[in-house]
């Protein structure tokens, strides 16, 4: 359960002082999918990071299954994100030096998960995102749809409750993004929260929940099923 | 063990650069262990040198009295007689043994028609024991029954016999003239490296029993003489119960210092063994700024490598690496590059203090500073050095890797 109260986020660029968001609240309920549309600059990778835990508001509260997230020092939000939160990365993020295995073993190493068992679960992650057969190949022996694949298998890896996705089509083909988004419905499924940030209109279209930022605000918020149910 | 193999990655990445780091930890860990070795062979062989001129003795000559005392006046002067060393033997029990000296600088020994000018002195047994006088093989030191009896018997120094005989000759057992008395060779002196004497070099000096002596010489008062007190920690208790010994004996003021002069070689031993311990710490402390050197290299490379490996920070902190799972990464890699660099040095080192040792110069010089001696000790102290530059040269790097914000690192290129 993700609640933020009038969140605004301040960039020092030098003399001039860059708000980023300013003034948002929003509450993602567990196991929603929503996409967060907007074009550039209107502030979507700040929210992105803010969710994620990676980066803390200038102003405002967020509270994440009711811990004030927005007042832990560093290495707190290490462990949240460690715990609560997988990322998939527009670029993968993944090791170059590092086999498929051992990048989905990361987060486990950080939970000190004992060795047996990481193995036994990265080998496990990297099946069901259908990776069996590549568990011992490097990411420049991947394709794009297989690396990204291999990410979500490293953010699945803890068990989280939330997956953030950073322009996770952005650079596949349109094959390999079908695959990725038919994944996130499979997770869905399951029970996760899903926040994508995209301007894949694709990928929107299987989100339940739309939110549009522009100028750092929060333009629209639309939930699907109510459309429908206002258009019957 | 995550680490371990992260760090073997970057080994393999950057081979030549990790290399040329490594060198100089090896470099510089080397030199520590050279230095420290040299300071160590050092000490060691200037001890020895001391130590050969006698281990745990007081020499005393006689003096004069410094103060009136019982109508005599000042400048008197107050000699021992052996009778008077044979009664602080019996009545000092501080003094273990003592011996008389008795000297007469040039003396000709002749055999079958050649001739030399040497030193002959007239001691007891307990001398030789006392001054390290140690004989060759086949050869002796005079004994208790030369003595007793006043045998004509000499012991040689070795570069008398050198000089007389021949280097290589035993002569033990031949005649030889001492001032035109017949005296028989009973021992050579083994080759001592001396640093320090007080009438000369022993291996210029012949020994004969102070009682022969006594009978061809008329010289009732010894030049010196040579004591051990009986625990070396009393050695001045020795020598004040030698000196009050001689004050009532004579009538001298017992407050009176100066009318016996003692050498207190203990003191000697320990005084130059401070000194040499202070030039070893000099020298290792020289060798340890080479390995600070090496240090600030390896550190230079870890800044090199934080900043290559941003994005790497980036995705392990996303992921939830605790920045002090940052921290120890790179402490632990900067302590690897040193082990294993710091190891080399070892090798390296103890190789160089082999081939030194496989020099085949031989010279005064060489004689001390060409004996470096290596021990688990030396490893000891400059892994410890090793050990702490390495903490050093990694926790800075590794504290600015863990500031590496996120999201910065993650958009890094």
């Amino acid at each position: 359960m993700i609640v933020l109260e009038n969140v605004g986020k301040q960039y020092d660029m030098g003399a001039i002082k860059v708000l980023a968001l300013d003034g948002v609240s929003l509450e993602i309920g567990a196991g929603e999918m929503l996409a967060v549309l907007g074009p550039s600059g209107s502030g979507k990778s700040t929210l992105m990071n803010l969710l994620g835990c990676l980066d803390t508001p200038s102003s405002g509260s967020y509270r994440l299954d009711g811990e004030l997230v927005s007042e832990m020092n560093r290495t707190q939000l290490a462990a949240v994100r460690n715990r609560k939160i997988g990322f998939v990365f527009q670029n993968f993020n993944l090791l170059g030096y590092a086999t498929a295995q051992e990048n989905v073993e990361l987060p486990l190493i950080y939970a000190r998960t004992p060795t047996v068992e990481r193995r036994r679960r990265a080998i496990e992650m990297l099946e069901l995102v259908g990776l069996g057969d590549r568990v011992k190949h490097r990411p420049a022996e991947l394709s794009g749809g297989q690396r990204q694949r291999v990410a979500m298998a490293r953010a699945l890896a803890n068990d989280p409750d939330i997956i953030l996705a950073d322009e996770p089509t952005g650079n596949l083909d349109s094959k390999s993004g079908e695959e990725i988004v038919a994944l996130f419905e499979n997770l869905h499924k399951r029970g996760k929260t899903l926040i994508v940030v995209t301007h894949d209109k694709n990928v929107a279209g299987h989100c339940k929940r739309v939110i549009t930022l522009l100028d750092g605000r929060i333009d629209t918020d639309i939930r699907k099923g109510d459309s429908n149910r206002a258009a019957r | 063990m995550h680490a371990i193999l992260e760090y073997y990655h970057e080994l393999k990445k950057e081979k030549l650069r990790m290399v040329l780091t490594m060198l100089g930890v090896c470099w510089g860990m080397a030199n520590i262990i050279l230095m420290l070795s040299v300071g160590e062979g050092l000490y060691r062989e200037l001890q020895r040198g001391l130590l050969s001129m006698g281990k745990d003795i007081v020499v005393v000559w006689p003096g004069q009295t410094s103060k009136a005392y019982a109508g005599f006046p000042v400048g008197r002067r107050i000699r021992f007689t052996t009778e008077d060393l044979n009664r602080i033997a019996g009545q000092v029990p501080l003094i273990e043994e003592i011996s008389p000296e008795f000297i007469r600088w040039s003396e000709t020994i002749k055999d079958n028609g050649h001739n030399m000018d040497t030193r002959i002195t007239g001691v007891l047994p307990c001398w030789g024991e006392m001054r390290s006088m140690v004989p060759e093989a086949g050869g002796r030191f005079i004994n208790e029954m030369d003595l007793k009896r006043k045998r004509r018997v000499i012991f040689i120094g070795n570069a008398v016999r050198d000089k007389f005989f021949g280097s290589g000759v035993n002569p033990v057992g031949r005649q030889i003239k001492v001032s035109d008395i017949p005296f028989t060779v009973i021992g050579v002196m083994k080759k001592k490296m001396q640093t320090n004497s007080y009438s000369g070099m022993d291996e210029n000096r012949c020994s004969i029993p102070a009682s022969t002596y006594s009978t061809m010489f008329n010289q009732k008062y010894p030049n010196n003489a040579v004591f051990r007190p009986v625990d070396r920690k009393r050695s001045e208790q020795a020598q004040d119960a030698f000196r009050k010994f001689l004050a009532s004996r004579y009538k001298c003021d017992p407050g009176d210092d100066s009318i016996a002069n003692f050498w207190d070689t203990i003191k000697s031993v320990e005084t130059q063994g401070k000194i040499l311990r202070g030039i070893q710490i000099f020298m290792g402390i020289i060798g340890g700024l080479t390995l600070i050197i090496a240090g600030i290299g390896v550190a230079n490379i870890m800044y090199v490598t934080v900043k290559e490996r941003t994005r790497e920070i980036g995705i392990k902190m996303a992921v939830g690496a605790r920045p002090v799972y940052i921290i120890s990464q790179f402490v632990l890699e900067a302590l690897l590059t040193v082990g294993i660099g710091g190891a080399l040095g070892i090798a390296l080192g103890k190789g160089m203090i082999a081939i030194v040792w496989a020099l085949p110069i031989e010279n005064e010089v060489m004689n001390f500073i060409g004996r470096p001696v290596y021990s688990p000790l030396l490893a000891l102290i400059s892994s410890t050095i090793l050990t702490f530059i390495g903490l050093l040269t990694g926790v800075f790097p590794a504290r600015k890797a863990s500031m590496v914000d996120p999201v910065e690192a993650l958009r890094y290129e």
